[in-house]
């Protein structure tokens, strides 16, 4: 603790670096799986596929996944994320997708017969009715990214993980217990706050 | 292409050295997978029962789904030391949660007619838990199972950091050298080794499941 007191800008910063690189991760993947879950909302074989490649994927243990890409992309932040975008990538699209299929066809019916295009129809009605599954998809790859970023910190691409990996080598217990009690705190944190926002959007389209 | 041939000569040059960290890796994971199964399957059945205690040890375990495993692996080793007791201890940990949700959750949405009709026939509660409430759940309690095992089989690669042996010994040791064929001998294995427990378990949940019942698996 007096440790933590004296350091606390050390953990700070690492703190500010893990949500930094987590955010990058998060937004690159969602700018990607919203392109691909509105064409696998379409059709079943992407559908089908995206599962299948994502069910792969989150099998591969994330040290090992970190490690095999050295070879190709070498150390750093580069790896990190790509390891981070593949693991969260199909949580999102198969959400996404999931999300704008279960829109039930009344609804769009009666939008389509409102004389809404094809893009309103997306825009004003099956992605917010979407929202609340979205939203879940993104509180499950947000989690899994920063969980990533823990063990990212050993092939060099920083955050609470470089805390944890210096206080096993040094033998300093008060620096493991910050890195890995605040990367947990972290974790906590982010499921908490959007799980409580997808059980509020669920109420309001319900409702 | 060459890398890859690098990586197998070593795996020739040292059979006992890799045949060692594969054989401490699937003993860890076992033993943390026997472990959580044995506290987590009975807890749920029990907590399945009770309203007040329940929902706090579903919040509970809901919340340790989240933890990042190298933290909880972290976390161990200055209580317990290095080792590969105290990777043990955390990787039962980290199999406790799923094994112990879908349980309860499974135990729960048992058909009460089904019970009903088994108490008419004149069944004790340990009957009734054995022989109607445990079958009839069994195949969402294994998905559980089979969540938990390939997490376990992930988290045991990063056991190496605090001493715990098994193909992440490779891994680590290959980063801090750049060797990347010795990285490659601990990446390969680690990751058929949890494509192949998915894949087994996944079998094995297809074959507990009764002709007859449809489950989704939870995950």
């Amino acid at each position: 603790m007096t440790w933590f007191l004296r350091n606390w800008d050390q953990v700070a910063i690492a703190l500010g670096e893990h949500i930094f690189i987590s955010l990058s991760a998060l937004a690159i993947s969602f700018l990607i799986a919203f392109v691909v879950g509105l064409w696998a909302a379409r059709r079943e074989s992407v559908f089908q596929a995206a599962l299948a490649v994502s069910g792969f994927l989150y099998t591969i243990p994330t040290l090992a996944f970190l490690a095999l890409l050295i070879p190709i992309v070498g150390l750093g932040k580069t790896n990190a994320i790509l390891v981070m975008v593949s693991f969260s990538l199909l949580i999102l699209i198969r959400n996404i997708a999931m999300g704008i299929r279960g829109a039930p066809v009344e609804v769009v019916d009666a939008a389509r017969g409102m004389g809404m295009s094809g893009a309103q129809v997306l825009w004003r009605v099956e992605i917010p009715l979407a929202m609340p599954v979205i939203v879940a998809g993104l509180r499950i790859a947000a989690v899994t990214v920063i969980s990533v970023s823990v063990v990212a910190a050993y092939i060099g691409a920083g955050g609470l993980g470089t805390l944890i990996f210096n206080g096993i080598t040094n033998d300093h217990a008060p620096k493991i217990w910050a890195g890995a009690l605040t990367a947990c705190a972290l974790a906590v944190a982010v499921d908490l706050s959007l799980s409580a926002l997808e059980h509020r959007l669920a109420r309001r389209t319900r409702g | 292409m060459t890398l890859l041939l690098e990586a197998w000569q070593y795996i020739v040059d040292h059979p006992a050295r890799f045949g060692q960290a594969l054989f401490t890796h699937v003993t860890l994971s076992l033993a943390a997978l026997l472990t959580a199964s044995l506290i987590a399957i009975p807890l749920g059945v029990w907590l399945a029962d009770r309203d007040r205690g329940a929902l706090l040890a579903i919040n509970v375990a809901n919340i340790g789904r989240t933890l990042p495993s190298l933290a909880v692996l972290a976390l161990v080793m200055p209580i317990m030391g290095t080792g590969f007791v105290p990777s043990w201890f955390a990787l039962t940990l980290l199999a406790l949660p799923p094994i112990l949700i879908n349980t309860y959750t499974a135990v729960r949405e048992v058909d009460a007619d089904a019970v009903d009709a088994a108490r008419g026939m004149g069944m004790g509660p340990a009957q009734i838990i054995g022989r109607i409430k445990l079958p009839l759940a069994l195949p969402v309690v294994f998905a559980g199972v089979r969540t938990a095992a390939v997490q376990v089989v992930s988290g045991a690669v990063l056991a190496a950091y605090i001493g715990g042996g098994g193909l992440g010994d490779f891994i680590t040791a290959g980063i801090a050298m750049m060797a990347v064929p010795q990285l490659l001998v601990g990446a390969i294995p680690a990751t058929l080794l949890s494509l192949g427990t998915d894949f087994l378990f996944g079998r094995i949940q297809r074959w507990l499941t009764p002709r007859g019942i449809e489950t989704e698996a939870a995950t």
